[in-house]
């Protein structure tokens, strides 16, 4: 079984990670951080660096698990996570969630709201601590 | 110094404030469209062009300059901080910028590239006030023969001197010349396909919005998801004492550079930036440095690429010949007005000019102050997902367009000259030779058509005047350069082919 999160560089997809990792920690499972990207922008501040990408696998590896960062230009960021859930047959998918403005959720699609509907798996919805 | 009497006139006329609040416009669209890669001033202009019917002219040309100088500034940005230039003239600023900003001097980069464009512009349009007018009492005298000749030689030299491939840059230039015969103008119909809304001829800005927007915006849908490139974070641009000391000569240095290319037929800003870097290269106190993030290698083109497009003004105001893209639409926004630029520009319009040189200056002044706090704002527009961007840009193309004439067929126009803008950045053709071969081939026709007339019909009237035949041995010296590099590089295939078979 392994643990799905996915992640971004900034407080909730730190607060994902690290939920996820003590999840897996408590079974010895596997850990799969998705970190995707629609590319379609010049920059997208979501998608983590070739350097950052680097720390998260020192990180799970200094947690002592197994694991690997999924990094990646998709069409939906969020079927993405949906999908590495189900190939790697997961038992759990973590998200960080924030509170978004009428006019953000009208413009901007939400890759938590997506992985939290279409998952199969049970989903744990996490925030950054204050 | 009457000039600077007139320009003082004009400065008053520019500083009112529905002209202020024109150049304000002008700078910040013109950064923003020049801190995106591949929406640059010139698809800008075209998209604007509509205001041309309800804007007074001296507000829209305010307007314009604006964008022009402030997509120059703009394109540094996002060479520094992408790696990627946001405009074809900072490309080399990305060498050394980027190589700064990733070694931490983001703000150094930025700041150097905005005062040194300032320095630049404003040494650059005083250039140009002291001498277009100079330049147009002197092209007054010129007949129609040497007009012929110059406009050969303008051609000639926006299609063989940019790009690596003289072959693209000839039948970009012939695809120009094709679509700007189309009409009746001569009292024949010339592929109009006997359709009568094609006898009016296409007009230039269909032409300019279909190359630059539609074929851009259809470029990128056909490379829709890319990896995004990794931004350098950057606060507030500023200098220490050391890097003052180390810019200023390369600004003049580029500016000495920027300002004759840009006023030279083809001379554009490519050249010049990059003459700019290797002199600095050369010069330079620190050629350690050089590959690792040298501010002399910042300053120096930045500098010289905005002095190059206040040289394009040139000829643009003087003699009527654009050489750069966006001159070529400035050029057709001042026609639409029913003002020729040209030797008799500075008599007939001359109010209009001295507020256009003005309002340079006030342009320049405003980019600096807005440019140097909000670069990071700047940065962040990098963020906007491309099909917001593009499906903006194709909205105004197809408004632009259709209000020209209110003509369902130049819908069908656009988006087959659309097709023709995207093919072309398929198989690598550079786009101003067409736009300028749209432009500039009527006009070449014109003059022809005058110079034979006047002379009766008699052909050795194109060389009877001395600055046609000066064109002339220019235009066969640049193609025995072309024809001989063409023999030497054959030569030098074949005999290392013969090497490889020996």
């Amino acid at each position: 079984m392994t643990v799905v999160v996915a992640y971004s560089p900034d407080p909730y997809g730190e607060a994902a990670l690290e939920a996820a990792l003590e999840e897996a920690a408590v079974r010895r499972e596997r850990v799969v951080v998705v970190n995707a990207t629609k590319g379609d922008a010049y920059v997208d501040p979501r998608f983590a660096t070739a350097d950052q990408v680097e720390d998260l696998t020192a990180r799970i590896a200094a947690a002592g698990l197994d694991g690997v960062v999924l990094h990646e230009v998709v069409d939906d960021v969020g079927a993405a996570v949906v999908a590495a859930a189900e190939s790697g047959g997961a038992r759990l998918v973590v998200v960080g969630v924030r509170h978004r403005s009428p006019v953000g959720k009208a413009i901007m699609g939400s890759v938590s709201q997506r992985v939290i509907l279409d998952a199969t798996v049970p989903v744990l919805a996490v925030k950054p601590q204050r | 110094m009457d000039s600077l009497g007139l320009l003082a006139d004009g400065l008053a006329s520019a500083a009112t404030p529905q002209n202020l609040l024109y150049a304000v416009l002008g700078v910040l669209l013109g950064t923003l469209v020049g801190v995106l890669p591949g929406i640059g001033p010139a698809m800008t202009l075209a998209l604007l062009f509509p205001i041309t019917y309800a804007v007074p002219v001296d507000s829209a040309l305010i307007m314009f300059a604006g964008i022009y100088y402030g997509g120059m500034y703009g394109g540094s940005t996002t060479s520094i901080l992408l790696n990627t230039p946001g405009e074809s003239s900072s490309v080399v600023t990305a060498i050394e910028g980027n190589k700064m900003a990733k070694a931490g001097r983001a703000s150094q980069a930025l700041a150097t590239a905005a005062i040194g464009s300032f320095v630049a512009g404003t040494i650059g349009t005083l250039l140009l006030v002291l001498l277009a007018p100079t330049v147009s009492e002197w092209v007054v005298e010129l007949g129609a023969p040497s007009y012929v000749a110059i406009l050969l030689l303008a051609l000639l030299a926006v299609s063989a001197a940019l790009g690596a491939s003289k072959l693209r840059g000839f039948i970009s230039l012939f695809l120009g010349l094709t679509i700007g015969l189309v009409g009746t103008s001569t009292g024949q119909a010339r592929l109009t396909f006997d359709q009568p809304l094609l006898a009016d001829g296409i007009d230039v800005v269909i032409v300019a919005v279909a190359i630059f927007a539609i074929g851009e915006a259809l470029w990128v849908a056909a490379h829709l998801r890319r990896a995004p490139l990794e931004i350098t974070p950057v606060g507030q641009p500023w200098m220490s004492r050391s890097d003052w000391g180390r810019s200023w000569k390369p600004w003049l240095r580029g500016t000495a550079y920027g300002f004759p290319f840009g006023a030279m037929p083809a001379g554009g800003a490519e050249v010049p930036t990059f003459l700019s870097y290797l002199t600095e290269k050369r010069l330079s106190k620190h050629p350690e440095e050089f590959g690792k993030g040298a501010i002399e290698g910042v300053a120096g083109p930045e500098a010289a690429n905005n002095a190059s497009a206040a040289g394009t003004l040139v000829p643009l105001l003087a003699i009527g010949i654009p050489t750069t893209a966006t001159a070529a639409i400035i050029l057709d926004a001042m026609r639409s007005y029913g003002i020729q630029p040209g030797p008799q520009l500075f008599d007939n319009n001359g109010a209009l000019v001295w507020t256009l040189l003005a309002s340079l200056f006030i342009a320049n002044t405003l980019l600096l102050v807005l440019n140097l706090p909000l670069a990071p704002v700047w940065a962040k527009l990098l963020r906007i997902p491309r099909p917001y961007l593009y499906a903006g840009i194709l909205f105004f193309a197809a408004l632009g367009s259709y209000s020209i004439s209110f003509e369902p067929f130049d819908l069908l126009l656009l988006i087959v000259l659309g097709l023709l803008g995207l093919a072309m950045r398929r198989f690598g053709l550079p786009v101003l030779p067409l736009i300028v071969g749209v432009i500039l081939g009527p006009d070449l026709e014109g003059k022809l058509t005058e110079a034979l007339a006047l002379s009766g019909g008699d052909v050795s009237t194109l060389w009877s005047e001395p600055v046609a035949v000066v064109c002339y041995v220019v235009l066969a010296g640049i193609l025995a350069v072309l024809a001989v590099n063409a023999v030497r590089r054959r030569r030098s295939a074949t005999s290392t082919d013969q090497e490889v078979a020996a």
